[in-house]
């Protein structure tokens, strides 16, 4: 494969494009809603009006609304359909050409699209992400090119390192740093790795991403191969996203096909394979080390660190590790620059993050926004606040390793470093709203509960804390605690984060004290009623 | 390398089932030259084929791969995704992410707990039936979710979801 080449398949899809598009949501949140029933009534019906020719009906990938869904979107007009159903198909088609429609239509200046900067998300909802060739018509492959004839690995991570780009798994690493480290580590094959293990209950970035633009991974993971030196990346998917995982599947295939992937990519010197391993549903295996012992087949345990993935990962060789999304940025920044990357964002959290915007909110979907937006943003403007309009209690960001943080405090940006000030982490991009109605001890204990569950058992606070926490807040929770159980709470959380061999361990406390911290009436009001039925 | 006749339970089912599951497992182990690293892969085609992981089928791959049977039910037993007992003709999954926790699962749970009498992570006695529950399916946008019988379901309404499951097990009955 050449450039020109490539350019070539890129003018070829153009031109060969339709001027009427009807674009349906086949992201597995609107495959549930039946919106592949819809795209077989929309042929069925273009064909009985002998149009089918004129018209392209495009699966795409994720449209951002989820909780709207089934997404329908037509072209040129850039109309948005809402809560499509299979007989609105004979509207729509009519839609295509100005005539009358009485489908929902989403307001498309509503802030939910306004307020977004997709860079993580642009091509989804754009392209088929099962063809490699509408990829490649959005200028997909060409950063890769590029790299490899015009740059050297020392100033792709130069590159990375200016964007100011951190880790989008929750840590916030500095990416650069990371990859210079794989790349002046000694070894004699070195591995980049992906990780796809969105274990986070209640987040699914990652999940859409890979649905929707599976190539913009792929391809990023190509540059940092180039850049740290691997010839071998590996996925470690979630086995419960099986469309994610086909979608990879057929995306790494017609990669290879091109000679996008595999031996002499471009025709250069440049090596690399990629391959998928499939989770079996362990959270902890998001967890680095633990990630590793999975890859090789091994019980998902984690190991102390250092040796840090970076000098010693896979099988004793260097290995990146990067998340979903942090692949998937590496491609426009190299494209755009790292200065336009840094000039996005706060002083030390650049660019954007995507969300999973769930819970009690009237717009549920996947969102990107610049970093630094306030969380008084997210959920009142681009959330639109709940839905039966009972006032918003808290928002929970980082899943079981996060915490709560009350409205009260909604006017914190969203940064990693203002995030872990309110009791918080970024995380990989769960943020879950909850209303007045939501106990909070009863979050915590779900929390804790998953935790509990989900502990490795290799080392002893996390194995039999969280168990003791879940016992203690179950016991608060039936009325039955006492004023010392709060104590013991705090006294056990301290200990867990303190001593815990992993992160898994360290965070698992943090729902419990953030809740503790800022909806400590609630847990007292428990005691209080114990006392009450004991006098 | 060509297999090797073993005397396994498995083989014998495989042979009176006159199934090809047995060939379709050894060619994945074979695609990963018997590699050990290659195990949960394995087991993840094992379960696919077999519906569940059996005795004789774990003490098979161990065999194969060359792993300690304690290696290889040590992993098995470690992954949530692996089952080591036979599913029930149905199955329904409820999935307890956070989103879908907030939007009420925990009480849709209590809810078909109480129609099938099947506790979460149980199979009726029967056979018929097995009440699952997931961490999280991904689909927190059309929270609460369910799966039944392979089949996603959004927005998942208490009452709709006991029709179905009560109209799929008193219909075969």
């Amino acid at each position: 494969m050449e450039l020109h080449e490539l350019e070539a398949i890129a003018e070829r899809e153009q031109s060969q494009r339709a001027r009427l598009r009807i674009l349906c949501c086949a992201a597995a949140g609107c495959q549930a809603s039946g919106s592949l029933e819809i795209k077989r009534r929309l042929e069925t019906v273009l064909t009985a009006a002998g149009k089918l020719a004129e018209v392209d009906i495009m699966p795409v990938g994720c449209m951002g609304l989820c909780g709207h869904g089934p997404l329908v979107r037509i072209e040129p007009s850039g109309e948005l359909f809402e809560r499509v159903t299979p007989a609105d198909a004979e509207e729509l088609v009519a839609a295509l050409e100005g005539g009358p429609c009485n489908v929902p239509r989403c307001d498309r200046n509503h802030p939910f699209f306004t307020r977004q900067l997709p860079i993580v998300l642009r091509h989804c909802g754009q392209i088929n992400p099962e063809r490699i060739e509408d990829y490649i018509a959005v200028g997909g492959y060409r950063t890769l090119y590029h790299v490899i004839h015009e740059m050297t690995p020392a100033e792709v991570i130069n590159a990375i390192t200016r964007s100011g780009l951190r880790g989008r798994g929750g840590a916030g690493y500095p990416t650069g740093l990371k990859w210079a480290t794989v790349a002046k580590s000694p070894g004699e094959r070195k591995f980049v790795v992906c990780n796809a293990d969105e274990g986070d209950p209640g987040a699914f970035m990652d999940r859409s991403v890979l649905e929707s633009d599976p190539h913009l991974v792929l391809e990023g993971m190509a540059i940092a191969a180039y850049a740290v030196g691997a010839e071998q990346g590996f996925i470690y998917v979630r086995g419960e996203y099986p469309l994610a995982i086909e979608r990879l599947q057929k995306a790494i295939v017609q990669a290879r096909r091109l000679g996008l992937l595999g031996a002499q990519i471009f025709e250069s010197g440049f090596n690399f394979r990629i391959d998928i391993r499939v989770g079996a549903g362990a959270f902890v295996c998001g967890e680095e080390t633990a990630l590793i012992a999975s890859i090789e087949g091994r019980r998902g345990q984690p190991r102390p660190r250092p040796p840090y993935p970076a000098e010693s990962g896979l099988w004793g060789m260097p290995t990146l590790i990067n998340n979903v999304e942090t692949f998937a940025n590496v491609t426009a920044i190299i494209e755009n620059g790292p200065e336009w990357y840094a000039s996005i964002g706060t002083a030390k959290s650049k660019g954007t993050k995507v969300f999973a915007l769930t819970g009690k909110i009237r717009n549920t979907g996947l969102i990107e926004v610049p970093m630094g937006i306030s969380l008084r943003e997210i959920v009142e403007e681009i959330g639109g606040g709940t839905p039966d309009g009972i006032p918003v209690k808290a928002v929970q960001t980082g899943g079981p390793s996060g915490g709560c943080i009350p409205a009260s405090l909604f006017d914190t940006p969203v940064d990693y470093e203002s995030l872990a000030a309110v009791g918080s982490i970024m995380g990989s991009g769960g943020m879950v709203v909850m209303d007045e109605h939501t106990n909070m001890v009863d979050v915590a204990r779900f929390y804790i509960e998953f935790c509990k569950d989900e502990s490795c058992g290799k080392c002893i606070p996390c194995r039999v804390g969280t168990v003791q926490l879940f016992n203690l807040l179950t016991r608060l929770r039936n009325g039955q605690g006492s004023g010392n159980d709060l104590i013991e709470i705090e006294a056990l959380c301290e200990l867990m984060r303190e001593t815990s061999l992993c992160g898994l361990g360290q965070s698992a406390p943090n729902p419990v004290m953030s809740t503790l911290h800022y909806f400590r009436h609630e847990y007292e009001r428990l005691i209080g009623a114990e006392v009450e039925h004991g006098s | 390398m060509t297999t090797p006749a073993t005397n396994t339970d498995v083989d014998r089912s495989a042979r009176v089932a006159g199934d090809n599951r047995r060939k379709i497992l050894e060619a994945t182990m074979k695609r990963f030259q018997y590699q050990g690293d290659a195990l949960i892969e394995v087991l993840h085609k094992a379960q696919e084929l077999y519906g569940f992981l059996s005795p004789e089928l774990l003490s098979e791959v161990a065999q194969r791969l060359r792993l300690p049977p304690s290696r290889v039910y040590g992993v098995a037993t470690f992954y949530h995704f692996f089952s080591l007992a036979p599913q029930g003709e149905h199955t329904c999954t409820i999935c307890l992410g956070t989103a879908c926790y907030v939007r009420g699962a925990s009480l849709l749970l209590h809810e078909l707990e109480a129609l099938s009498g099947v506790k979460a992570g149980h199979t009726s006695a029967d056979g018929r039936f097995s009440l699952l529950t997931a961490r999280c399916l991904g689909a927190c946008g059309i929270a609460p979710a369910a799966v039944l019988d392979g089949e996603v379901i959004g927005h998942a309404d208490r009452s709709d979801l006991t029709a179905r499951i009560r109209a799929l097990l008193g219909h075969e009955e």
